[in-house]
Protein backbone atom coordinates (compact mmCIF):
# COMPACT_ATOMS: atom_id res chain seq x y z
CA UNK A 1 0.00 0.00 0.00
CA UNK A 2 2.86 2.24 1.04
CA UNK A 3 4.46 1.68 -2.72
CA UNK A 4 1.19 2.38 -4.16
CA UNK A 5 0.94 5.65 -2.94
CA UNK A 6 4.30 6.50 -3.47
CA UNK A 7 4.15 5.87 -6.74
CA UNK A 8 0.48 7.84 -7.04
CA UNK A 9 2.66 10.91 -5.81
CA UNK A 10 4.91 10.58 -8.19
CA UNK A 11 2.34 9.63 -10.85
CA UNK A 12 0.35 12.81 -10.20
CA UNK A 13 3.66 15.12 -9.87
CA UNK A 14 4.82 13.87 -13.08
CA UNK A 15 1.25 14.33 -14.79
CA UNK A 16 1.58 17.64 -13.42
CA UNK A 17 4.67 18.44 -14.97
CA UNK A 18 3.19 16.86 -18.09
CA UNK A 19 0.49 18.95 -18.43
CA UNK A 20 2.65 22.13 -17.13
CA UNK A 21 5.21 21.75 -19.08
CA UNK A 22 3.55 21.52 -22.56
CA UNK A 23 6.02 21.23 -25.24
CA UNK A 24 8.57 22.99 -22.34
CA UNK A 25 11.22 20.09 -21.55
CA UNK A 26 13.93 18.39 -23.28
CA UNK A 27 16.22 21.14 -23.02
CA UNK A 28 19.56 20.59 -25.31
CA UNK A 29 22.54 21.29 -23.63
CA UNK A 30 25.08 23.86 -25.32
CA UNK A 31 27.93 21.47 -24.87
CA UNK A 32 26.38 19.34 -27.66
CA UNK A 33 24.96 21.69 -29.79
CA UNK A 34 26.41 21.00 -33.29
CA UNK A 35 29.03 23.25 -34.01
CA UNK A 36 27.44 26.23 -36.50
CA UNK A 37 28.44 26.23 -39.82
CA UNK A 38 30.50 28.58 -41.22
CA UNK A 39 29.08 30.66 -44.03
CA UNK A 40 30.62 30.17 -47.89
CA UNK A 41 31.27 33.72 -48.77
CA UNK A 42 32.60 32.27 -51.80
CA UNK A 43 29.36 30.83 -53.24
CA UNK A 44 28.48 32.51 -56.64
CA UNK A 45 25.22 32.26 -58.33
CA UNK A 46 23.70 32.62 -61.65
CA UNK A 47 21.99 36.06 -61.65
CA UNK A 48 18.54 36.46 -61.40
CA UNK A 49 18.19 33.01 -59.40
CA UNK A 50 16.61 32.90 -55.23
CA UNK A 51 20.15 31.66 -54.77
CA UNK A 52 21.91 34.73 -56.22
CA UNK A 53 19.57 37.30 -54.36
CA UNK A 54 19.86 35.68 -51.14
CA UNK A 55 23.74 35.42 -50.83
CA UNK A 56 23.84 39.36 -51.95
CA UNK A 57 21.50 40.32 -49.34
CA UNK A 58 23.69 38.29 -46.62
CA UNK A 59 20.50 37.83 -45.02
CA UNK A 60 17.47 35.07 -45.22
CA UNK A 61 14.37 34.35 -43.42
CA UNK A 62 13.46 30.92 -42.46
CA UNK A 63 9.74 29.58 -40.96
CA UNK A 64 10.26 27.03 -38.15
CA UNK A 65 8.51 25.55 -35.32
CA UNK A 66 9.05 26.96 -32.09
CA UNK A 67 7.48 24.31 -29.86
CA UNK A 68 9.00 20.94 -31.49
CA UNK A 69 11.53 19.64 -29.10
CA UNK A 70 14.51 18.27 -30.97
CA UNK A 71 13.44 19.92 -34.06
CA UNK A 72 12.47 23.32 -33.69
CA UNK A 73 12.03 24.92 -30.05
CA UNK A 74 12.91 28.35 -28.72
CA UNK A 75 15.34 28.53 -26.34
CA UNK A 76 14.99 31.81 -23.12
CA UNK A 77 16.22 33.83 -25.87
CA UNK A 78 13.75 33.29 -27.92
CA UNK A 79 15.80 31.46 -30.66
CA UNK A 80 15.17 28.16 -32.38
CA UNK A 81 16.63 25.31 -31.57
CA UNK A 82 17.08 21.65 -33.21
CA UNK A 83 17.36 19.51 -36.11
CA UNK A 84 15.36 21.85 -38.46
CA UNK A 85 16.71 24.30 -37.19
CA UNK A 86 20.60 23.00 -37.68
CA UNK A 87 19.32 21.64 -41.30
CA UNK A 88 18.22 25.40 -42.35
CA UNK A 89 21.20 27.19 -40.95
CA UNK A 90 23.64 24.39 -42.75
CA UNK A 91 21.28 25.47 -46.13
CA UNK A 92 22.06 29.21 -45.12
CA UNK A 93 25.56 28.67 -44.83
CA UNK A 94 25.83 27.21 -48.58
CA UNK A 95 24.21 30.29 -49.51
CA UNK A 96 26.45 32.76 -48.01
CA UNK A 97 24.98 33.65 -44.90
CA UNK A 98 25.93 33.63 -41.33
CA UNK A 99 23.66 31.23 -38.79
CA UNK A 100 23.75 35.23 -37.15
CA UNK A 101 22.28 36.60 -40.19
CA UNK A 102 19.06 34.49 -40.34
CA UNK A 103 15.31 35.58 -39.42
CA UNK A 104 13.76 32.75 -37.32
CA UNK A 105 10.10 33.31 -37.97
CA UNK A 106 7.39 30.78 -36.60
CA UNK A 107 5.71 28.40 -38.37
CA UNK A 108 2.63 26.83 -36.93
CA UNK A 109 1.32 24.09 -39.18
CA UNK A 110 -1.87 25.83 -40.18
CA UNK A 111 0.31 28.86 -40.77
CA UNK A 112 2.90 27.33 -43.06
CA UNK A 113 1.84 27.80 -46.71
CA UNK A 114 0.41 30.84 -46.14
CA UNK A 115 3.94 32.05 -44.82
CA UNK A 116 5.71 31.07 -48.20
CA UNK A 117 2.91 32.04 -50.69
CA UNK A 118 2.89 35.58 -49.16
CA UNK A 119 6.69 35.74 -49.33
CA UNK A 120 7.05 36.34 -45.98
CA UNK A 121 9.93 33.54 -45.64
CA UNK A 122 12.19 32.41 -48.22
CA UNK A 123 12.07 28.61 -46.52
CA UNK A 124 9.95 26.71 -44.79
CA UNK A 125 12.01 24.03 -42.16
CA UNK A 126 9.41 23.17 -40.10
CA UNK A 127 8.52 19.47 -39.76
CA UNK A 128 6.88 19.81 -42.87
CA UNK A 129 5.14 16.30 -44.24
CA UNK A 130 5.51 16.59 -48.02
CA UNK A 131 1.91 15.78 -49.29
CA UNK A 132 -0.29 16.30 -52.92
CA UNK A 133 -2.49 19.24 -51.16
CA UNK A 134 0.28 20.83 -50.22
CA UNK A 135 2.13 20.79 -53.32
CA UNK A 136 -1.00 22.05 -54.87
CA UNK A 137 0.18 25.97 -53.35
CA UNK A 138 4.04 25.87 -52.60
CA UNK A 139 6.94 23.44 -53.56
CA UNK A 140 9.09 21.07 -51.60
CA UNK A 141 12.74 20.55 -51.78
CA UNK A 142 13.82 17.42 -49.83
CA UNK A 143 12.77 15.41 -48.52
CA UNK A 144 15.15 15.75 -45.52
CA UNK A 145 13.92 13.06 -42.90
CA UNK A 146 11.12 10.65 -42.30
CA UNK A 147 9.12 10.47 -39.93
CA UNK A 148 6.61 8.18 -39.13
CA UNK A 149 3.47 7.45 -36.45
CA UNK A 150 5.29 5.36 -33.35
CA UNK A 151 3.48 4.12 -29.94
CA UNK A 152 4.78 5.11 -26.40
CA UNK A 153 4.03 2.74 -23.50
CA UNK A 154 5.01 3.24 -19.73
CA UNK A 155 8.99 1.78 -19.24
CA UNK A 156 7.82 -1.06 -17.61
CA UNK A 157 5.31 -2.57 -20.33
CA UNK A 158 6.09 -5.71 -22.16
CA UNK A 159 2.68 -6.17 -23.34
CA UNK A 160 2.60 -3.98 -26.25
CA UNK A 161 5.47 -4.05 -28.62
CA UNK A 162 3.99 -2.73 -31.98
CA UNK A 163 0.69 -1.74 -33.27
CA UNK A 164 -0.65 -5.52 -34.04
CA UNK A 165 -0.74 -6.05 -30.20
CA UNK A 166 -3.26 -3.61 -30.01
CA UNK A 167 -5.98 -6.64 -31.19
CA UNK A 168 -4.55 -8.95 -29.57
CA UNK A 169 -4.89 -7.34 -26.48
CA UNK A 170 -8.23 -5.72 -25.88
CA UNK A 171 -7.78 -4.38 -22.00
CA UNK A 172 -4.61 -2.15 -23.48
CA UNK A 173 -5.85 1.64 -24.41
CA UNK A 174 -4.60 3.99 -25.97
CA UNK A 175 -4.48 7.99 -26.26
CA UNK A 176 -4.55 10.22 -29.32
CA UNK A 177 -5.62 13.32 -29.51
CA UNK A 178 -8.98 13.70 -30.64
CA UNK A 179 -9.60 14.19 -34.51
CA UNK A 180 -5.92 13.69 -35.09
CA UNK A 181 -5.18 11.59 -38.17
CA UNK A 182 -2.91 9.19 -35.99
CA UNK A 183 -5.83 8.70 -34.12
CA UNK A 184 -7.81 7.72 -37.07
CA UNK A 185 -4.77 5.83 -38.24
CA UNK A 186 -5.03 3.54 -35.07
CA UNK A 187 -8.20 2.14 -35.68
CA UNK A 188 -7.89 -0.34 -37.81
CA UNK A 189 -5.19 -1.58 -35.47
CA UNK A 190 -8.51 -1.81 -32.52
CA UNK A 191 -10.28 -5.12 -31.58
CA UNK A 192 -12.56 -2.72 -29.45
CA UNK A 193 -13.05 1.11 -30.47
CA UNK A 194 -13.14 1.82 -27.12
CA UNK A 195 -9.61 0.68 -27.00
CA UNK A 196 -8.81 4.07 -28.23
CA UNK A 197 -8.93 7.09 -25.79
CA UNK A 198 -8.96 10.95 -26.96
CA UNK A 199 -7.87 13.94 -25.27
CA UNK A 200 -7.16 17.24 -26.25
CA UNK A 201 -3.34 17.47 -26.25
CA UNK A 202 -0.39 15.00 -25.95
CA UNK A 203 0.31 16.21 -22.50
CA UNK A 204 -3.06 14.84 -21.45
CA UNK A 205 -2.00 11.54 -22.97
CA UNK A 206 0.88 11.69 -21.43
CA UNK A 207 -0.86 11.96 -17.78
CA UNK A 208 -3.05 9.42 -18.67
CA UNK A 209 -0.62 7.01 -19.38
CA UNK A 210 1.05 8.17 -16.44
CA UNK A 211 -1.85 7.23 -14.02
CA UNK A 212 -1.94 3.97 -15.42
CA UNK A 213 -5.64 4.95 -17.43
CA UNK A 214 -4.39 4.21 -20.98
CA UNK A 215 -1.43 1.84 -21.52
CA UNK A 216 -0.09 3.40 -24.49
CA UNK A 217 0.08 7.03 -26.97
CA UNK A 218 0.43 7.21 -30.60
CA UNK A 219 1.15 9.95 -33.06
CA UNK A 220 4.20 11.01 -35.12
CA UNK A 221 7.57 9.87 -33.68
CA UNK A 222 8.79 13.36 -33.42
CA UNK A 223 6.04 14.22 -31.14
CA UNK A 224 6.50 11.01 -28.54
CA UNK A 225 10.29 11.38 -28.62
CA UNK A 226 9.35 14.72 -26.91
CA UNK A 227 7.28 13.42 -24.31
CA UNK A 228 9.64 10.49 -23.96
CA UNK A 229 12.45 13.01 -23.16
CA UNK A 230 10.00 14.87 -20.79
CA UNK A 231 9.29 11.92 -18.98
CA UNK A 232 12.80 11.17 -17.14
CA UNK A 233 12.91 7.56 -17.91
CA UNK A 234 8.76 6.70 -17.04
CA UNK A 235 8.28 6.22 -20.74
CA UNK A 236 10.10 4.41 -23.65
CA UNK A 237 9.28 4.06 -28.14
CA UNK A 238 8.44 0.78 -28.99
CA UNK A 239 8.11 -1.00 -32.48
CA UNK A 240 8.72 0.10 -35.61
CA UNK A 241 7.13 3.34 -37.39
CA UNK A 242 3.85 2.09 -39.43
CA UNK A 243 3.30 5.23 -41.29
CA UNK A 244 5.43 7.33 -43.63
CA UNK A 245 5.39 11.11 -43.06
CA UNK A 246 8.56 12.52 -45.16
CA UNK A 247 9.29 15.95 -44.02
CA UNK A 248 10.37 18.17 -46.99
CA UNK A 249 11.74 21.96 -47.02
CA UNK A 250 8.53 24.18 -48.44
CA UNK A 251 9.90 26.46 -50.75
CA UNK A 252 8.03 28.89 -53.58
CA UNK A 253 5.91 27.43 -55.93
CA UNK A 254 7.64 26.46 -58.92
CA UNK A 255 11.49 27.53 -58.14
CA UNK A 256 13.03 24.48 -59.53
CA UNK A 257 16.54 26.09 -59.24
CA UNK A 258 16.42 26.11 -55.20
CA UNK A 259 14.62 23.15 -55.28
CA UNK A 260 17.58 21.74 -57.40
CA UNK A 261 19.96 23.76 -55.27
CA UNK A 262 18.49 22.90 -51.47
CA UNK A 263 18.68 18.79 -52.90
CA UNK A 264 22.48 19.01 -53.78
CA UNK A 265 22.96 20.80 -50.59
CA UNK A 266 21.19 18.11 -48.23
CA UNK A 267 23.56 15.31 -49.85
CA UNK A 268 26.67 17.71 -49.36
CA UNK A 269 25.21 17.75 -45.73
CA UNK A 270 25.09 14.05 -45.21
CA UNK A 271 28.15 13.59 -47.19
CA UNK A 272 30.50 15.92 -45.14
CA UNK A 273 29.20 14.12 -42.07
CA UNK A 274 27.15 17.41 -41.07
CA UNK A 275 23.64 15.53 -41.17
CA UNK A 276 24.41 12.67 -38.58
CA UNK A 277 25.84 15.41 -36.41
CA UNK A 278 23.26 17.63 -36.06
CA UNK A 279 20.96 15.03 -35.36
CA UNK A 280 22.85 13.72 -32.73
CA UNK A 281 23.02 16.83 -31.28
CA UNK A 282 19.30 17.36 -31.88
CA UNK A 283 16.98 15.38 -31.56
CA UNK A 284 19.07 12.09 -32.01
CA UNK A 285 19.62 12.94 -27.79
CA UNK A 286 16.18 11.92 -27.24
CA UNK A 287 16.50 7.86 -25.84
CA UNK A 288 14.75 5.43 -28.75
CA UNK A 289 15.80 7.21 -31.47
CA UNK A 290 18.31 6.16 -34.49
CA UNK A 291 20.37 8.03 -36.39
CA UNK A 292 18.15 8.60 -39.96
CA UNK A 293 20.42 7.99 -43.39
CA UNK A 294 19.42 11.46 -45.67
CA UNK A 295 16.71 10.06 -47.63
CA UNK A 296 16.82 10.19 -51.67
CA UNK A 297 15.17 13.58 -53.06
CA UNK A 298 12.23 13.60 -55.05
CA UNK A 299 12.20 14.82 -58.19
CA UNK A 300 11.81 18.68 -58.04
CA UNK A 301 8.64 20.21 -60.35
CA UNK B 1 -26.60 18.58 -44.16
CA UNK B 2 -24.88 16.15 -46.32
CA UNK B 3 -22.08 15.53 -44.08
CA UNK B 4 -25.02 13.91 -41.12
CA UNK B 5 -26.77 12.20 -43.72
CA UNK B 6 -23.78 10.24 -44.65
CA UNK B 7 -22.53 9.14 -41.08
CA UNK B 8 -26.03 8.89 -39.87
CA UNK B 9 -24.99 5.75 -38.11
CA UNK B 10 -22.10 7.56 -36.45
CA UNK B 11 -24.12 9.99 -34.92
CA UNK B 12 -26.95 7.57 -33.95
CA UNK B 13 -23.81 5.67 -31.95
CA UNK B 14 -22.63 8.96 -30.14
CA UNK B 15 -26.43 9.35 -29.39
CA UNK B 16 -26.47 6.27 -27.55
CA UNK B 17 -23.56 6.37 -26.13
CA UNK B 18 -24.49 9.65 -24.92
CA UNK B 19 -27.82 8.70 -23.88
CA UNK B 20 -26.56 6.00 -21.61
CA UNK B 21 -24.28 8.42 -20.22
CA UNK B 22 -27.17 11.29 -19.02
CA UNK B 23 -28.91 8.41 -18.09
CA UNK B 24 -26.68 7.23 -15.27
CA UNK B 25 -25.91 10.33 -14.31
CA UNK B 26 -29.39 11.62 -13.97
CA UNK B 27 -30.05 8.35 -11.75
CA UNK B 28 -26.94 8.59 -9.41
CA UNK B 29 -27.49 12.32 -9.15
CA UNK B 30 -31.45 11.98 -8.05
CA UNK B 31 -30.64 9.53 -5.58
CA UNK B 32 -27.00 11.29 -4.15
CA UNK B 33 -29.01 15.00 -4.36
CA UNK B 34 -32.20 13.34 -2.39
CA UNK B 35 -29.94 11.86 0.22
CA UNK B 36 -28.32 15.01 0.75
CA UNK B 37 -31.35 17.11 1.16
CA UNK B 38 -32.27 14.53 4.03
CA UNK B 39 -29.18 15.36 5.23
CA UNK B 40 -29.80 18.94 5.25
CA UNK B 41 -33.06 19.24 7.33
CA UNK B 42 -32.37 16.01 9.51
CA UNK B 43 -32.05 16.95 13.06
CA UNK B 44 -28.67 15.32 13.08
CA UNK B 45 -26.16 18.22 13.42
CA UNK B 46 -22.90 15.97 11.90
CA UNK B 47 -25.43 15.61 8.92
CA UNK B 48 -26.51 18.60 8.37
CA UNK B 49 -23.00 19.91 8.63
CA UNK B 50 -22.01 17.10 5.90
CA UNK B 51 -24.68 18.04 3.81
CA UNK B 52 -23.99 22.07 3.56
CA UNK B 53 -20.41 21.12 3.58
CA UNK B 54 -21.05 18.69 0.46
CA UNK B 55 -22.87 21.62 -1.86
CA UNK B 56 -21.12 24.67 -0.41
CA UNK B 57 -17.86 22.88 -1.98
CA UNK B 58 -19.35 21.26 -5.44
CA UNK B 59 -21.69 23.83 -6.16
CA UNK B 60 -19.25 26.28 -6.26
CA UNK B 61 -16.31 24.29 -8.04
CA UNK B 62 -16.45 24.35 -12.06
CA UNK B 63 -17.75 21.18 -13.88
CA UNK B 64 -14.50 20.91 -16.08
CA UNK B 65 -12.33 21.11 -12.76
CA UNK B 66 -14.52 18.25 -11.08
CA UNK B 67 -14.04 16.04 -14.47
CA UNK B 68 -10.31 16.47 -14.04
CA UNK B 69 -10.14 15.41 -10.83
CA UNK B 70 -12.06 12.54 -11.30
CA UNK B 71 -10.30 11.49 -14.68
CA UNK B 72 -6.89 12.98 -14.33
CA UNK B 73 -6.63 12.63 -9.91
CA UNK B 74 -8.47 9.85 -8.81
CA UNK B 75 -6.53 7.17 -11.32
CA UNK B 76 -3.41 8.23 -9.10
CA UNK B 77 -4.41 6.94 -5.92
CA UNK B 78 -4.74 3.88 -7.69
CA UNK B 79 -8.28 3.70 -8.38
CA UNK B 80 -8.34 2.62 -12.48
CA UNK B 81 -11.96 2.53 -13.77
CA UNK B 82 -12.66 3.55 -17.70
CA UNK B 83 -12.88 7.20 -18.00
CA UNK B 84 -16.65 6.39 -18.69
CA UNK B 85 -17.30 5.38 -14.96
CA UNK B 86 -15.18 8.52 -13.80
CA UNK B 87 -17.02 10.64 -15.92
CA UNK B 88 -20.35 9.73 -14.53
CA UNK B 89 -18.95 10.02 -11.16
CA UNK B 90 -18.24 13.15 -11.95
CA UNK B 91 -21.08 14.26 -13.10
CA UNK B 92 -23.03 12.72 -10.39
CA UNK B 93 -20.94 14.19 -7.89
CA UNK B 94 -21.74 17.41 -9.11
CA UNK B 95 -24.95 17.73 -9.99
CA UNK B 96 -26.06 15.96 -6.83
CA UNK B 97 -25.35 19.24 -5.06
CA UNK B 98 -28.07 20.89 -7.15
CA UNK B 99 -30.57 18.45 -6.92
CA UNK B 100 -30.06 18.85 -3.18
CA UNK B 101 -30.61 22.50 -3.25
CA UNK B 102 -33.98 21.84 -5.67
CA UNK B 103 -35.09 19.37 -3.34
CA UNK B 104 -35.17 21.21 -0.19
CA UNK B 105 -36.61 24.23 -1.71
CA UNK B 106 -39.59 21.69 -2.51
CA UNK B 107 -39.33 20.47 1.13
CA UNK B 108 -39.44 24.58 2.09
CA UNK B 109 -43.05 24.96 0.40
CA UNK B 110 -44.64 22.22 3.07
CA UNK B 111 -46.07 24.50 5.38
CA UNK B 112 -43.95 24.05 9.05
CA UNK B 113 -47.32 22.90 10.25
CA UNK B 114 -47.40 19.34 8.36
CA UNK B 115 -44.00 18.67 10.29
CA UNK B 116 -45.63 19.68 13.61
CA UNK B 117 -48.60 17.64 13.21
CA UNK B 118 -46.73 14.69 12.11
CA UNK B 119 -44.25 15.19 15.55
CA UNK B 120 -47.49 15.37 17.07
CA UNK B 121 -48.60 12.47 16.57
CA UNK B 122 -45.37 11.01 17.27
CA UNK B 123 -43.90 9.85 14.10
CA UNK B 124 -40.23 10.03 13.95
CA UNK B 125 -37.83 12.21 11.71
CA UNK B 126 -37.84 9.50 9.06
CA UNK B 127 -41.76 8.83 8.82
CA UNK B 128 -42.28 12.61 9.15
CA UNK B 129 -40.15 12.95 5.90
CA UNK B 130 -41.09 9.88 4.25
CA UNK B 131 -44.82 9.64 4.89
CA UNK B 132 -45.49 13.61 5.28
CA UNK B 133 -43.11 16.00 3.87
CA UNK B 134 -41.65 14.44 0.76
CA UNK B 135 -44.82 13.23 -0.73
CA UNK B 136 -46.36 16.61 -0.58
CA UNK B 137 -42.26 18.38 -1.41
CA UNK B 138 -42.14 16.32 -4.81
CA UNK B 139 -45.03 18.22 -6.44
CA UNK B 140 -43.19 21.45 -6.13
CA UNK B 141 -39.50 19.69 -6.96
CA UNK B 142 -40.38 18.02 -10.15
CA UNK B 143 -39.86 21.57 -12.25
CA UNK B 144 -36.47 23.13 -10.62
CA UNK B 145 -35.09 19.07 -10.76
CA UNK B 146 -35.91 18.84 -14.42
CA UNK B 147 -33.84 22.08 -15.00
CA UNK B 148 -31.19 20.64 -13.23
CA UNK B 149 -31.45 17.45 -14.86
CA UNK B 150 -31.48 19.06 -17.95
CA UNK B 151 -28.37 21.08 -17.58
CA UNK B 152 -26.40 17.94 -16.92
CA UNK B 153 -27.68 16.74 -20.00
CA UNK B 154 -25.93 19.72 -21.56
CA UNK B 155 -23.17 19.69 -18.70
CA UNK B 156 -22.65 15.52 -20.30
CA UNK B 157 -21.13 17.13 -23.46
CA UNK B 158 -17.60 18.53 -21.61
CA UNK B 159 -17.27 14.72 -20.62
CA UNK B 160 -17.07 14.18 -23.86
CA UNK B 161 -13.73 16.03 -24.27
CA UNK B 162 -12.46 13.94 -21.02
CA UNK B 163 -11.30 10.99 -22.88
CA UNK B 164 -15.15 9.25 -22.65
CA UNK B 165 -14.92 8.44 -26.13
CA UNK B 166 -17.96 7.00 -28.97
CA UNK B 167 -20.43 10.22 -27.49
CA UNK B 168 -21.67 12.67 -29.62
CA UNK B 169 -19.43 15.34 -28.65
CA UNK B 170 -16.52 13.16 -30.06
CA UNK B 171 -18.21 12.26 -33.35
CA UNK B 172 -17.77 16.31 -33.67
CA UNK B 173 -14.25 15.78 -33.57
CA UNK B 174 -14.08 12.68 -35.24
CA UNK B 175 -15.96 14.06 -38.39
CA UNK B 176 -14.92 18.02 -38.54
CA UNK B 177 -10.98 17.35 -37.33
CA UNK B 178 -9.91 13.84 -38.68
CA UNK B 179 -11.84 13.93 -41.64
CA UNK B 180 -12.33 17.53 -43.04
CA UNK B 181 -16.49 17.35 -42.95
CA UNK B 182 -17.29 21.01 -43.45
CA UNK B 183 -17.93 21.98 -39.63
CA UNK B 184 -20.94 24.29 -39.82
CA UNK B 185 -23.38 21.00 -40.94
CA UNK B 186 -21.01 18.81 -38.69
CA UNK B 187 -21.83 20.94 -34.97
CA UNK B 188 -25.41 21.38 -36.11
CA UNK B 189 -25.95 17.78 -36.24
CA UNK B 190 -24.39 17.40 -33.08
CA UNK B 191 -26.79 19.96 -31.62
CA UNK B 192 -29.74 18.40 -32.67
CA UNK B 193 -28.78 14.87 -30.87
CA UNK B 194 -28.15 17.08 -27.85
CA UNK B 195 -31.53 18.87 -28.51
CA UNK B 196 -33.09 15.06 -28.97
CA UNK B 197 -31.91 14.46 -25.70
CA UNK B 198 -32.89 17.13 -23.41
CA UNK B 199 -36.62 17.32 -25.47
CA UNK B 200 -37.11 13.96 -24.29
CA UNK B 201 -35.97 14.41 -20.79
CA UNK B 202 -38.54 17.70 -20.36
CA UNK B 203 -41.38 16.07 -21.79
CA UNK B 204 -40.78 13.11 -19.27
CA UNK B 205 -40.60 15.64 -16.80
CA UNK B 206 -44.21 17.68 -18.22
CA UNK B 207 -45.61 14.15 -18.19
CA UNK B 208 -44.78 14.02 -14.44
CA UNK B 209 -45.40 17.09 -13.36
CA UNK B 210 -49.32 16.54 -14.74
CA UNK B 211 -49.43 12.83 -13.06
CA UNK B 212 -48.54 14.63 -9.30
CA UNK B 213 -50.66 18.07 -10.11
CA UNK B 214 -53.23 17.49 -6.74
CA UNK B 215 -55.69 20.32 -6.71
CA UNK B 216 -54.98 21.80 -3.30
Amino acid sequence: MRSLRSLAIAGTAAAVLALTACGGGGELSDDDAAEQPTADTSATFEAGTKMAEISEAGTITIGTKFDQPGFGEANLENIPEGFDVDVAEYIAAALGVEPDSITWVPSPSAQREDLIVNGDVDLVVATYTINDARKERITFAGPYYVAGQQIMTAADNTVITGPEDLAANPDQKICSVTGSTPAENIRQYLADPSQLVEFAGYSDCAAQLESGQVQAVTTDNVILTGLVAQSDGAFKLVGEQFTEEPYGIGITKGDTAFCEFINETLQTMSDDGAYEEAWNATAGQYEGTEVPTLPTADACA
Amino acid sequence: MGPVIDNIDLYASGFLRSLTLAAWAAVGSLVLGLFLAVCRVSPVPVLRGFGTAYVTLLRNTPLVIVLFFFVFGVPTLGINASNYTLAVCGLIVYTASFVCEAVRSGIATVPSGQAEAARAIGLPFGMTLTQVILPQAMRAVVPPVGNVIIAMIKNSAVAGAMGVGGDLFSVYARLASAQGLPRLPVITGMAIGYMILALTAALILALLERRMAVAR
